[in-house]
């Protein structure tokens, strides 16, 4: 029961009307910052972080944090209303929120995201508060061959789980790691697979392949149908809100699967990326609708919510416990600390209460603030869809370059996005699943570090991949993941001779 | 790419081609990075694997993936189109412009590339008034300076002449 009172320490400390309103100001500014692609999370705590030098470390960290809640709460509108990811972690809700708004159904989609935001976050915060040693202990025994082998089965799961050709899922995922081989090699500083071109020493930030993917790719399939498509009914009204929260608990069981993949993702950092993907996978494949996903289940929309939330919560603990950012926005805010002269670790703990148990409390009270404001401003972005397609695809494409532009300042960018525009087209018009090249082009150069890091480790020998029971578990259900196209197909001919014809099913996205 | 010789509303590409044409492209791809990774040193170093390890397993499974793609296309003879010409006639008018855009932002900047882009896709596809388009275009670009510029403090792109400099951004 220590957590208990310390956690009302933490209530006590943020609780003053400065602390509240630096918590909706943040809000506000990262669902903003959500919304617009190309400026995520991490881009929008970095820019925003000089704004703090002068509050208390404590005020500082929790707008800073809840910078982060709003850009994982406004990853999701844009997801929903025209199909362009604002986080990458938001893609995997674009597979059924946006065919729900194409639907009218967007006001319905919207809610059950934002709630299952809530819900991921509420339960990961649980978790943080009382299980914050334990966590921290274990995630302590994860090494190199142990990472590598939690990437394996996040890529596994997709060859295995997916329902297109299984060829087709392979090129796509080695497209993204070959894309994210692009540039400096971290180990050996050498230049990689640059072919003489200056600009792609940086190598293929997964933004601007996202933004051309979903973002352009869209827009040249909507203009299939000419310029007809206009934004359906996005209206949200509190009706709307109580009938989905009220069609919502039944679907408690993929919430907390969803929230347990989230916390694990996020502890030992998958991060919220492949939790979202994973949850999706397995709500698919568990859920009795499952064959209807993609074409607008609410269940596909609050897996992935649920696990991203989860996912981007918990990898704040790692950060705190042990200096060990769990994400991208993580490593930012663990700046954040480095700069106030706070020192990231068991310590912090013990030396500086009121900032841990304030920070705590603030993620308590972040996201309930986050989920009245989204939902109160709901109307506002969906009041977006209502306006004309031939105004809203000029604008969605200047959206794009804009956000191909401010990742790295560079005007190449913007083309290898028009280019990644028409691969998207093309792709999705062929049934290649998009989503494995994204995550491979996020995850593609860490899951290189810790194969190489864990083959340096044992010279050259794959048996480490089984060196322990937890690595060793790990990898046996990945490899088992990654046959399970064949032996399914086995198992099929041995109890019914019948062909299974992959390329007729539906892809996994 | 080569275009379907059957007659009437499915006149366009065939899925059929489109496939092969992708497969071998992976599989070029493949070779590509193949190659590169071979001759940045694929084999184990003695400081461990070389920087070219990981990337060419990677790209043998991409050419692996791109051939099975091609003989599956072949032995499964994909029917239908791919998009036909009034849906190809529709996304060129799109993506070529888009290109122009693209290639007016590198030399005007974002900004004055994009309020043009916005009137003049609102005016010739949207068939509006072009000077609703235009009012349109100043006020959304208007936003975006404010938002981009003064709010976040990220500066865009206003390319070779900085025809906005008198802003001050």
């Amino acid at each position: 029961m220590d957590e208990l009172s310390a956690l009302f320490h933490g209530f006590s400390v943020v609780l003053t009307p400065l602390n509240i309103g630096l918590m909706l100001v943040g809000i506000v500014l990262g669902v903003l910052i959500g919304v617009l692609p190309g400026l995520g999370g991490a881009n929008g705590v970095a820019i925003l972080l000089p704004l703090t030098f002068s509050m208390s470390p404590t005020s500082a960290i929790i707008m800073l944090s809840c910078i982060y809640w709003g850009a994982l709460f406004g990853g999701a509108i844009t997801s929903i209303l025209f199909n362009i990811p604002g986080e990458p972690w938001s893609v995997a809700t674009t597979f059924d929120g946006y065919p729900m708004a194409q639907q009218g159904q967007a006001g319905r989609a919207l809610t059950a995201a934002f709630t299952s935001s809530f819900v991921g976050a509420f339960i990961a915060v649980v978790m943080i508060t009382f299980l914050a040693p334990l966590v921290a202990k274990f995630a302590l025994k994860f090494g190199p061959p142990e990472f590598f082998a939690v990437y394996l089965l996040t890529f596994c799961s997709f060859v295995g789980m997916g329902k297109g050709s299984p060829f087709k899922i392979l090129a796509s995922m080695c497209i993204g790691f070959a894309l994210a081989a692009v540039g400096m090699d971290t180990v050996t500083g050498q230049l990689r697979l640059t072919f003489g071109i200056p600009d792609l020493m940086r190598g293929f930030d997964f933004l601007i392949a996202v933004i051309g993917l979903f973002g352009i790719g869209e827009i040249l399939l909507s203009m299939e149908e000419g310029l007809a498509f206009s934004g359906k009914s996005a209206k949200l009204d509190p009706k709307v809100v109580f009938q989905t929260w009220k069609e919502l608990p039944r679907y408690w069981v993929t919430s907390l699967r969803s929230a347990a993949v989230g916390i694990w993702m996020g502890i030992t950092p998958g991060g919220a990326t492949p939790a979202s993907f994973m949850s999706y996978g397995l709500a698919k494949k568990m859920s009795r609708d499952g064959a209807k996903f993609g074409t607008g289940q609410i269940e596909g929309v609050v897996a992935p919510e649920t696990a991203a939330h989860a996912a981007g919560t918990s990898a704040l603990l790692p950060m705190l416990a042990l200096g060990i950012p769990g994400s991208p926005t993580a490593a930012v805010l663990l700046g954040g600390l480095l700069i106030w002269g706070l020192q990231p670790g068991p310590l912090l703990f013990v030396e500086q209460k009121d900032f841990v148990w304030g920070l705590i409390a603030s993620m308590y009270l972040g996201n309930i603030a986050g989920l009245l404001v989204v939902l109160t401003t709901v109307p506002l972005f969906a009041a977006i869809l209502r306006v004309p397609f031939s105004i809203i695809a000029p604008v969605i494409i200047v959206i794009c370059v804009i956000g191909a532009y401010t990742v790295h300042n560079a005007m190449l960018d913007v083309w290898f996005m028009m280019a990644f525009g028409v691969i998207g087209y093309v792709f999705k018009k062929l049934d290649y699943p998009l989503a494995p090249l994204v995550l491979a082009l996020v995850l593609g150069d860490k899951a290189e570090d810790s194969f190489r890091q864990a083959m340096l480790v044992s010279q050259g020998d794959l048996g480490i991949m089984f060196a322990n029971p937890l690595v060793g578990t790990i990898t046996t259900l990945a490899l088992l993941l990654l046959l399970w196209p064949l032996l399914a197909r086995g198992w099929a001919r041995i109890r019914k001779p019948k062909r299974v014809e992959f390329a007729q099913e539906q892809p996994v996205d | 790419m080569e275009e379907a010789t059957t007659g009437g509303e499915g006149r366009g590409l065939t899925t059929h081609t489109v496939e092969l044409v992708v497969a071998v492209l992976v599989f070029a791809l493949g070779l590509t990075v193949l190659i590169g990774s071979w001759k940045l040193g694929s084999k184990w170093t003695s400081d461990g694997p070389g920087p070219g390890y990981f990337p060419f397993y990677i790209s043998l499974i991409m050419c692996i993936s791109g051939a099975g793609i091609f003989v599956q296309a072949l032995r499964k003879h994909p029917e239908g189109t791919f998009a036909d010409r009034q849906q190809l006639k529709q996304v060129l008018i799109v993506l070529l412009p888009a290109a122009l855009y693209v290639l007016a932002v590198q030399i005007v900047g974002v900004y004055i590339a994009s309020a043009v882009y916005i009137a003049l896709f609102m005016t010739l596809l949207g068939k509006y008034s072009p000077v609703k388009s235009g009012i349109a275009a100043v006020v959304i670009m208007a936003i975006f300076f404010l938002l981009f510029e003064v709010w976040f403090k990220v500066p865009l792109y206003k390319g070779a002449f900085n025809l906005l400099g008198f802003t001050g951004y």
